[in-house]
């Protein structure tokens, strides 16, 4: 990779250890993906935020690096792992919170905005078509990059952070025009809901390079949209997909029933459950708004977890939306996520009903709970009264 | 060239192979190094001290955390070799300083689990 003057000083040292550091990782991403050089990015989006995820050693690499970092372009952050406003509901231990308010103050320190959420294309303004930007986060890379036509790589935690911290990233396949997977998945099911296409997303993620073309996927909302991307995301490596009418050129594999029920009996691991959650992605503007709709005059049958973000709970609450869900009995978290909570315990719950797939892949296998797969409109169907 | 350095350096060990992607995030516990995803086929194995290799990282973009928190308690594997790049992977290597090869299918292929070798990217070599 050919790195300018400015660069390559900054690699041997010369300009601070941060910016080694942050130009080492630049460089072996860069290597890995064969880039030729590294490309202003305006927006980093940061991953590695909740203390149940990154530890004592990210924790203690963030308040080292803390101490003379600052970001250089916009930077948005993940979601950690609680809602302050309610964490005392919850059973979690002092060594907990005070570990992740030391994550918090770190990124607060390097001049991050703390917006807290892994759907940051619904909460902040979308640049220009072909912006380059640097999203960890598996899921809005691959929404970005495929439903906002901006350009990232699928970045790591510390990628976006090296991104964030120099305003680049290596010239990778994705950020190029190179718009020709040489796989097309064939969605054989009509009228997929939002769990289905969650399922094709993990079903794509596993056998798809960096990128996939999926036929036979016409209109999608915005909650089968973000639940394919999180299903991509989980499973494979895989940045983008078009959706597109077949290509006679690539591979063709067929995503049918028989592969669909696949998904599912990997995924869902029990048929009952004593909490509900929706949101991994974290829930946005109009999905509260149907989700208040669909759920008048009723309410749940057990505990319901509802994440978003803090920007879009606080505009629920002025149009109404977070009354109706107080009243069917949903606890309402912000700034926080279902993948790796803190907040369900193995201790307490034996099983997790959810539409999330994402979330349920992160359910089993790190909080160790079972986890009961349903679509939202068969939760609320048969999970209120 | 059959193989590519990622991140220099030497280690020594033994191979522990498998022909499943990781998502270390989710199937690698982040102190002890024990895969903890019972559908994967190192179900209850350490890496600690290993040479893995595996095809490629998948998932979470924190699992670059996973690997850099691995090396901290001192549970990292000594030196990983894949097929493809995966981001999380190689930043979590190259933080941690563990040394990252990508090498070619039928390299890939000619490495055998539990086999006693050294990967030594300044001679670019694995004997």
């Amino acid at each position: 990779m050919e790195l300018t003057k400015e660069e390559e000083a900054a690699l041997k040292g010369e300009r601070g250890e941060t910016l080694q550091l942050a130009f080492r990782i630049l460089v072996a991403t860069g290597e890995a993906t064969d880039a030729e050089k590294l490309v202003p990015i305006e927006w980093a989006h940061v991953s590695g935020v909740n203390y149940n995820t990154i530890g004592d050693a990210g924790e203690e690499f963030l308040s080292n690096l803390s101490k003379n970092a600052k970001v250089k372009v916009k930077t948005t952050v993940n979601p950690m792992g609680y809602d302050i406003d309610n964490v005392s509901n919850y059973n979690l231990d002092e060594q907990f919170i005070k570990k992740q308010e030391s994550i918090r103050n770190s990124y607060e320190k390097i001049g991050v905005t703390p917006s807290f959420s892994c759907i940051p294309y619904e909460i902040f303004d979308i640049p220009n078509n072909g912006t380059q930007v640097s999203f960890a986060e598996t899921n809005a890379a691959i929404y970005v990059n495929s439903i906002n036509h901006l350009k990232t790589n699928k970045e790591s935690a510390f990628s976006a952070l090296a991104s964030a911290l120099t305003g680049k990233s290596p010239y990778s396949d994705l950020r190029k025009n190179l718009d020709s997977p040489n796989l097309t998945i064939r969605m054989k099911l009509e009228n997929p809901n939002e769990l289905d296409l969650g399922m094709l997303g993990f079903f794509a993620g596993k056998i798809a390079d960096s990128s996939v073309r999926i036929s036979g996927v016409n209109d999608m909302d915005r909650r089968s949209c973000k639940s394919l991307c999180g299903g991509m995301g989980t499973s494979g490596r895989c940045g983008k997909f078009i959706l597109e009418k077949e290509d006679n050129h690539s591979e063709k594999v067929d995503f049918d029933k028989k592969e669909m029920q696949k998904v599912y009996d990997e995924l869902n691991t029990i048929d009952s459950s004593d909490l509900i959650t929706l949101g991994s992605p974290q829930l946005g503007l109009e999905e509260l708004s149907d989700l208040s709709m669909m759920l008048k005059g009723k309410s749940f049958k057990k505990r319901c977890m509802i994440f978003c973000p803090r920007a879009i709970q606080n505009q629920a609450r002025k149009l109404g939306y977070i009354k109706e869900l107080d009243h069917a009995g949903c606890e309402i978290l912000s700034d926080c996520c279902t993948c790796l909570t803190p907040l369900i315990d193995k201790k307490d719950i034996d099983g997790v009903t959810t539409n999330s797939i994402k979330g349920a892949y992160y359910l089993k296998n790190s909080n160790g709970v079972d986890v009961n797969l349903k679509s939202l409109s068969k939760i609320i169907h048969e999970e209120t009264k | 060239m059959t193989l590519k350095i990622i991140v220099k350096g030497k280690a020594k060990g033994k191979i522990m192979k498998s022909n499943n992607p990781i998502n270390f995030l989710g199937a690698v516990d982040k102190k002890t190094g024990i895969i903890r995803d019972n559908k994967h086929d190192m179900f209850q194995k350490s890496l600690k001290g290993s040479i893995l290799v595996f095809p490629h990282g998948i998932g979470s973009s924190v699992g670059a955390y996973t690997i850099y928190s691995l090396k901290s308690h001192n549970s990292a594997p000594a030196a990983m070799i894949c097929t493809k790049a995966d981001l999380s992977v190689v930043s979590g290597c190259a933080l941690a300083d563990i040394p990252l090869l990508i090498v070619t299918q039928d390299k890939y292929d000619s490495l055998k689990d539990g086999k006693e070798i050294t990967v030594d990217t300044y001679s670019e070599k694995i004997l």
